[in-house]
C-alpha cells in the first residue's frame, strides 16, 4: 500500500506536532552544575521520524478496525465473542482449563516469593473487580468510592484483631458484612441518583471513610496505621513467612473461584436480569415490574461485600494498614480494571486485573518510562477496543421444535 | 365490545389533573376502559396523551384525581401513589413510544425481564440455585419462548434486541409487556415508524391479544386508519382535557374533533370537573 500524498502531509503535521510538545522535556536540558544548557537536537529527530512512522501505523490500524466492524455489523447472527466460543467447546476448554490449574498450582513453587506476592495482589484485585463488576458492569452504577468498602473491610479485621483479639477466619465473613452493610447505608442516599450525580456522591463517600480513618486517631489510630496485623492461620499450624505466602496465595485462589462461582450464578439469575435491565434503561426496567429500589441496593450491597472480603485479606497480607492505602487512585485502578477488562465479563475482568495489576510490575524494567507506557497502552486500548479487552456475551438457550424445548449451556 | 353484564370498568380514571409548575398538562380526565375492549386515545401533538400514561403506570405522580382498577375476580383498587414497578405487578401493563428494550440483553432476556414481578428468588436463590430456583428458571424460559413464538418473534430468540429490525423492535415490546400478565395493556404509539405491512400485522396482533388473552387495551396512535378499524371506542384529547368521545362513526364526524386537529378555536362545552362522581 503506498501512502498518498494527503496522508504524507497528515503525518508530517502529526510529527511536527509531536516535536513541537516534546520539545521542552526531550531537547531542552539545564546542566544545574555547569550552569549550561544543553540542547539535544538529536532527540528531536528521533521524536520527529518515529511519530512519523507511528502516525502511518495508527491510521492502518484504525483503518482496519472500522472495516472489521462493518463486516461484523449487518446480519450477525451470533451474539458470542471468541473467547465465549472457545468456552462452549469441550475440546479447547478442558485442556485449558487442566493447563491453567497445573500452572495456577505450581507457581508459587517455581517462582520467588516476590513474584507470588504480586500474584496475591493482583488475586485480590480480582476478587474486588469482580465485586465493582456487579455494581458498575451488570447495574451500571458509576461507583468511583468502591476503595471506601476495600478500606471498611481491611479497617473491621485490623481493629477487631487489635482489640478483641479476633482471627482472620472469623473476621473474614464479619469484614463481608461490614462491606454489605456500609453498602446499604451509602445506597440509600445516592437512589435517586445516576451517572455523573451517582459519581461524583460515591467518589465524596470513599473520600469520607479515608478522611475518618485518617484523622479520627482514637478509633483507627489516624495516619500511623494498624501494624502486626496477624497473617491468616490454618489450625494452629506456625508457618514461616515463605509459607505463610503460599499459604494466603492459595486461599486467594480457592476466593477467586469462590467469587467467580457466585458472581457467575448471580449474573445468570433473577437478580442479575435484573441489574442488567437497569443498566440498560432504568425507566422501562421499572415499568417492567422491577423494584428499582432493591435492584439498586442488592447491586451496592454484594459489590461491596467482595471489597470487604478483599480488605481482610489485603489486611492480613501486608500485615499493616493505613489510610495511605485507600486513597482514590484505588478506585480509579479498580474502575480501570473492570472497563478495560470488558464490563460485565468475568473474564474480562480477570484479565484486566492481570494486565493492570501485573502490567507495571513487568514494566519496572522500564524504570522511568513505565507509568508513560501505562497511559500508552490505556488509551490504546480505548481506542481499538472501548468495549473492554473481552467483550460481554450473555447466556444463549437452544430451543429445540416448537413446543419442546431443550435448554443448553 | 362492552359487556353489559360487567358494567363496571376495569380502569377509571377520575378527574385526573397533572401539573407542571404552571403548565397544566392533564386537567380533569375521565376515562373508562371496560373488559374486552379495545379503547384508542388520540389528539393533536402535546395533547397530554402520553402524560396521561405516565401518570396512569406511576411514572409522574397525579396533581390530584383517582385512578382505579378492577383485576379480574377482586375488588376495585386504587393505583394512586404506587410505583410504576407496582402498577406493573397489578396488571397493568405499558410500551413506550420511543422504543425502551434493553438493548445489550437478548430477545429471550428482555422477556424474561417481563417475568420478573411473577418469580421469587432471592439472592439466597441466585447463588445455591434450590430445586425450586431451577424449576422455576426452567418455566421462565418456556413461558418467555411461549411469548415469542405467539408474537412471531421465535427466530431471534438470541439475538440482541438491539439488533432486531425495526417493526421486530416494537413487537417485542409489547411482548416484554405481555409477559407481565397484564389484564390492561396500554401501548403508546405502537405503529410509529411501521409500514402499512407491519401495521397491518399489528392490527391483527392486538385484535388477537383481545380476543384471546383476554386482554383489554387502551392505546394512543396517530395512525387514524389503524384507529379508525382498531377500536371500539374513541377518547379524543386537547390541551389536557378530553374533548370527545365515542364509536369511529362519532368521532369521525364530531365537529369539536374536527376543529381540533384543523387547528381551529373550539368552542364546543369541554369537561369540567365534578365534585359528583358517578
Amino acid at each position: 500500500m503506498i501512502p498518498s500524498l494527503a496522508e504524507i502531509k497528515k503525518s508530517l503535521l502529526t510529527s511536527l506536532w509531536f516535536m513541537f510538545l516534546t520539545f521542552p522535556v526531550m531537547v531542552i536540558r539545564v546542566n544545574t552544575i555547569y550552569k549550561t544548557v544543553e540542547w539535544r537536537w538529536r532527540n528531536l529527530l528521533i521524536v520527529g521520524a518515529g511519530s512519523f512512522f507511528l502516525s502511518f501505523l495508527w491510521r492502518y490500524l484504525i483503518k482496519r478496525k472500522e472495516t472489521g466492524q462493518k463486516k461484523i455489523q449487518p446480519g450477525s447472527t451470533s451474539v458470542k465473542s471468541l473467547i465465549q466460543s472457545a468456552f462452549d467447546n469441550p475440546k479447547l476448554l478442558i485442556p485449558s482449563l487442566a493447563a491453567l490449574a497445573v500452572f495456577t498450582t505450581a507457581f508459587p513453587f517455581i517462582f520467588s516469593l516476590y513474584q507470588t506476592n504480586i500474584m496475591i495482589n493482583a488475586l485480590i484485585y480480582i476478587v474486588i473487580g469482580l465485586g465493582l463488576n456487579i455494581v458498575v458492569g451488570l447495574a451500571g452504577l458509576l461507583d468511583l468510592g468502591y476503595v471506601a468498602f476495600y478500606a471498611v473491610g481491611a479497617y473491621s479485621y485490623a481493629l477487631l484483631n487489635h482489640h478483641f483479639g479476633i482471627g482472620f477466619w472469623t473476621a473474614l465473613p464479619i469484614g463481608a458484612g461490614m462491606g454489605f452493610l456500609f453498602g446499604i447505608i451509602l445506597g440509600f442516599p445516592v437512589l435517586r441518583l445516576r451517572g455523573d450525580y451517582l459519581a461524583i456522591v460515591t467518589l465524596g463517600f470513599g473520600e469520607i471513610i479515608r478522611l475518618i480513618l485518617e484523622n479520627w486517631n482514637e478509633f483507627s489510630f489516624g495516619p500511623s496505621g494498624i501494624a502486626n496485623i496477624p497473617r491468616p492461620g490454618f489450625f494452629g499450624i506456625d508457618f514461616s513467612l515463605h509459607q505463610s505466602t503460599i499459604f494466603i496465595y492459595f486461599m486467594m485462589v480457592a476466593l477467586v473461584i469462590f467469587t467467580i462461582f457466585v458472581v457467575n450464578r448471580l449474573q445468570d439469575s433473577r437478580i442479575g436480569r435484573a441489574w442488567i435491565a437497569l443498566r440498560e434503561d432504568d425507566i422501562a426496567c421499572q415499568a417492567m415490574g422491577i423494584d428499582k429500589t432493591k435492584t439498586k441496593l442488592t447491586a451496592f450491597a454484594l459489590g461491596a461485600t467482595w471489597a470487604g472480603m478483599g480488605g481482610v485479606v489485603f489486611a492480613a497480607k501486608t500485615t499493616f494498614i493505613n489510610p495511605a492505602s485507600f486513597t482514590i487512585w484505588e478506585s480509579i485502578i479498580i474502575l480501570c480494571i473492570v472497563v478495560l477488562g470488558g464490563m460485565g465479563s468475568i473474564v474480562g475482568v480477570i484479565t484486566g486485573a492481570l494486565t493492570l495489576i501485573l502490567l507495571p510490575e513487568y514494566l519496572r524494567a522500564f524504570s522511568e518510562y513505565r507509568t508513560l507506557l501505562f497511559g500508552v497502552i490505556l488509551v490504546v486500548m480505548m481506542v481499538f477496543r472501548p468495549g473492554g479487552i473481552v467483550s460481554t456475551a450473555r447466556r444463549t438457550y437452544q430451543f429445540e421444535a416448537i413446543g419442546n424445548k431443550d435448554e443448553k449451556r | 365490545m362492552k359487556n353489559d353484564n360487567d358494567a363496571h370498568p376495569i380502569l377509571e380514571v377520575k378527574n385526573l389533573t397533572k401539573d407542571f409548575g404552571g403548565l397544566r398538562a392533564l386537567n380533569c380526565l375521565n376515562l373508562e376502559v371496560y373488559r374486552d375492549e379495545i379503547v384508542a386515545l388520540i389528539g393533536p401533538n402535546g395533547a397530554g396523551k402520553t402524560t396521561f400514561f405516565n401518570c396512569i403506570t406511576g411514572i409522574y405522580p397525579p396533581s390530584s384525581g383517582d385512578m382505579l382498577i378492577t383485576p379480574p375476580g377482586e375488588k376495585a383498587k386504587k393505583i394512586n401513589n404506587l410505583k410504576p414497578n407496582q402498577v406493573t405487578a397489578r396488571g397493568l401493563a405499558r410500551t413506550f413510544q420511543n422504543i425502551r428494550l434493553f438493548p445489550n440483553m437478548t430477545v429471550l432476556e428482555n422477556v424474561m425481564i417481563g417475568r420478573h414481578c411473577r418469580m421469587s428468588a432471592g439472592i439466597i436463590g441466585a447463588v445455591f440455585r434450590p430445586k425450586s430456583t431451577i424449576v422455576e428458571e426452567k418455566q421462565v424460559v418456556a413461558d418467555s419462548y411461549g411469548i415469542l413464538e405467539k408474537i412471531g418473534l421465535a427466530s431471534f430468540v438470541n439475538e440482541f434486541a438491539k439488533n432486531l429490525p425495526y417493526g421486530a423492535q416494537r413487537r417485542l415490546e409489547i411482548a416484554r409487556a405481555l409477559a407481565t400478565e397484564p389484564f390492561i395493556l396500554l401501548l403508546d404509539e405502537p405503529a410509529a415508524g411501521m409500514n402499512p405491512l407491519e401495521t397491518r400485522e399489528l392490527d391483527n396482533l392486538i385484535v388477537q391479544l383481545r380476543d384471546q388473552e383476554g386482554i383489554s387495551i387502551l392505546l394512543i396512535e396517530h395512525d387514524m386508519k389503524l384507529v379508525m378499524s382498531l377500536s371500539d371506542r374513541i377518547v379524543v384529547m386537547d390541551y389536557g382535557r378530553k374533548i370527545a368521545q365515542g364509536t369511529p362513526q362519532e368521532i369521525k364526524a364530531n365537529p369539536v374533533v374536527i376543529k381540533a386537529y384543523l387547528g381551529e378555536e373550539t368552542d364546543a362545552p369541554v369537561e369540567e370537573c365534578t365534585d359528583v362522581l358517578r
